[in-house]
Parts: C-alpha cells; sequence; structure tokens
C-alpha cells in the first residue's frame, strides 16, 4: 500500500519542491531588478558578452580645498596619492600632513582628533586608530556619477519652505 | 728573501734590454692590438655586469627589490621608458662606475654567505640597505636622479603647484637635492621610525 513511498519518490518530490521554489524567488527578483535600475559595473550585459571596459577615470589633481557635504565628513584629498606608502613601517602622508611638517609645505595638518587615543586621552603622535588615512580620506576623480545622488545638504533643508 | 731579489733581478734584465728576435714593429702592433682587446674585453664584461638579466640572476634580487620596482613608474609608464637597476645604483662615469664596481664586492661576499637569502632576512636589512642608497646619492647630490631629471630643463609651470613650489625652492637653492624628498619611489621603504623628516 505505502510501496509509492518510496525513498525515490520522495527524493522526486523533493527536487520538484525545490525547483518551483526557486522558480518562484528568481521570478521575484527578476521583477525587482527591473523595478530598480542599479547601474552594475557590467551596466546589465550578459556575462557571457566580452565588455570593453571603461578608461580608468583621472584622479583629480588641483590641490583646492572642496567643501564638506556634511560637518562631519573626513575632508577628501584634492591630489594624487597612488604611490603613497601607508604601512606599518611608513605613512608618507604624514611627511606633509603631520603637525610639525605641514607649515612648510602649506599643507592641511590632521585634525586634533587623529591624536586622541580611544580613553579620549592626547598622544604626543598620531593615534593607531586614525593611522591608516584613505579608510576615510579619499580622492576624487573627473567622472560620472553612476546614479543620481538625491542627498540634501543640512543647510538646504533648515531652510524656511518656500511659499 | 734572496731568492726573491735575484727573481726580480732577473726580470729586469730582461724588460730593460732591447728584443733579439722580435720586431720593434711586431712589438708595437701587437702591443696596440692586445691593448685593444684587453680593454675592450674589460669594459665589455663590466657592462654585462650592468645588465637587468644579470642584476636579476641572484633570487635576492628578482624576489625582492625587483618585484617591488615593478609596480613604479621607473617600469612601467605612459612614455615607455625605463630606468633599469644600474641605471640608479651605478653611476655613469667611468672612475666612479669602477670605485662603485669595488664597493659592490662585498655583494658578492653577501651572497656567497647568504646574508639576506630569505625574505625575513632582507625585511630584517632593509632600512640598513636603505640607508647606504640614501647616504651615497646625498653625498653625489642625486647624481643617478639627475642623470635623467635634470634640473635645467624642469618647466615649473607644467608641474603641480605643490611640486612647482618645492622644486623652485628648497631643490633651486640646493638646500635639499632629490633623495631627500623622493625615498621610496622604486622600492617599498623600510621602518622609517627616527629617519630625518619623517614625523608621526
Amino acid at each position: 500500500m505505502f510501496k509509492i513511498f518510496t525513498q525515490k519518490w520522495l527524493t522526486g518530490c523533493f527536487g520538484l519542491g525545490l525547483l518551483g521554489l526557486s522558480l518562484f524567488v528568481s521570478g521575484v527578483s527578476n521583477a525587482q531588478a527591473q523595478d530598480v535600475q542599479i547601474a552594475t559595473m557590467r551596466d546589465n550585459i550578459l556575462l557571457t558578452e566580452e565588455v570593453a571596459p571603461p578608461a580608468i577615470a583621472k584622479v583629480e589633481n588641483k590641490d583646492l580645498k572642496r567643501m564638506r557635504d556634511y560637518p562631519q565628513q573626513p575632508p577628501t584629498v584634492p591630489h594624487i596619492i597612488s604611490k603613497y606608502q601607508i604601512d606599518k613601517n611608513v605613512n608618507q602622508c604624514m611627511d606633509c600632513h603631520a603637525r610639525d611638517k605641514a607649515s612648510d609645505v602649506q599643507a592641511t595638518p590632521v585634525g586634533v582628533s587623529h591624536y586622541l587615543n580611544r580613553e579620549d586621552e592626547y598622544q604626543a603622535g598620531m593615534s593607531p586608530r586614525r593611522y591608516f588615512c584613505t579608510q576615510c580620506h579619499v580622492t576624487q576623480t573627473e567622472s560620472k556619477p553612476l546614479i543620481d545622488n538625491v542627498f540634501v545638504d543640512v543647510n538646504d533643508l533648515m531652510k524656511p519652505a518656500a511659499k | 728573501m734572496k731568492n726573491i731579489l735575484a727573481l726580480i733581478k732577473l726580470g729586469w734584465q730582461i724588460l730593460s734590454r732591447p728584443a733579439v728576435h722580435l720586431s720593434l714593429g711586431f712589438l708595437v702592433i701587437t702591443g696596440f692590438v692586445s691593448g685593444v682587446i684587453f680593454w675592450g674585453g674589460f669594459n665589455t664584461a663590466m657592462e654585462l655586469t650592468n645588465t637587468e638579466a644579470f642584476c636579476i640572476s641572484c633570487h635576492e634580487m628578482e624576489d625582492n627589490v625587483y618585484m617591488e620596482l615593478q609596480s613604479t613608474i621607473h617600469y612601467s609608464n605612459r612614455s615607455g621608458v625605463r630606468a633599469i637597476c644600474s641605471d640608479c645604483h651605478v653611476p655613469h662615469a667611468w672612475s666612479d662606475k669602477i670605485a662603485r664596481k669595488m664597493q659592490a664586492s662585498k655583494e658578492v661576499w653577501g651572497k656567497i654567505f647568504g646574508t639576506i637569502n630569505t625574505r625575513e632576512k632582507f625585511e630584517n636589512k632593509r632600512r640598513e640597505l636603505a640607508e647606504h642608497e640614501w647616504a651615497r646619492l646625498k653625498a653625489n647630490n642625486s647624481l643617478e636622479c639627475r642623470n635623467c631629471h635634470e634640473f635645467d630643463s624642469m618647466d615649473f609651470t607644467r608641474q603641480s603647484k605643490r611640486a612647482a613650489f618645492q622644486h623652485s625652492g628648497a631643490l633651486a637653492s640646493g638646500e635639499k637635492t632629490c633623495i631627500d624628498c623622493h625615498k621610496g619611489i622604486a622600492h617599498k621603504l623600510p621602518d622609517m621610525a627616527g629617519v630625518q623628516g619623517i614625523s608621526h
């Protein structure tokens, strides 16, 4: 009577169920992908097609300080830093941005917060947790944003609504 | 002692007497030709030790400094000019070159006795080796840099603002030389703690 519930039969049922589920999930995610156009690195070109990559964008090297978009934003780097060595041996950013070097080359000295250790005590040298500059400070390239940016400056938010 | 003196005396007698069987022409021409061969051979052999292939025939050079060079602008760049090891590490002028080659005999010693034959040994010696090169370039006013990067040919208007400021100031006045600021341009820097001009 229950012979039909063999292991083979069960496995078959399970497989079919899994197939159905995966089809359902992929259908949902496809629908989502169609709704939201996310600019991928491949720009919606199939994996099987070979695409010419876009030219590498040039890093801005104007040495002009940029505005911060919000007060706590780590300032962006206005020059090329591609060959700077930042590791346990040396931090080449500090060749100019250290407190005692900055005035020689008219660089911005690193913020006083960078000398605080995690107990909020001031140190003579940079705190290890602030050592790796590029974790927060990045260069900017001369390239167009891939998707629209809807960020609103806090000053604009605080403006009285137009009548 | 007596024997040696006698030997020297005999040698001098042979050298000071005119040749009996050989003509003056033969001696002059043979001397000239063998001189050319010897001199040319010597210089050719020395130039062979200036090639990249010779430098990286030791794994110490190939695995450490040569690997690091490859990611730098002195190895690959938009205009396709490459500086090989000897362009920076061996003086171009002949007498300076001979002096440097004689110093380099210590490197043969180092090779034989495996002074830096592992990555760890090399890392431990990196600071010392770098300091030798900094001292050498400081002493000769960065001669090997200037063999290509001539101050008189620099156009400050085509440099970035910061570069122009430094080059027209400290470099122009002779207060600083290339290596004072441009350390670690072709190889990774060692632990720089305590090096003059390095801050944390």
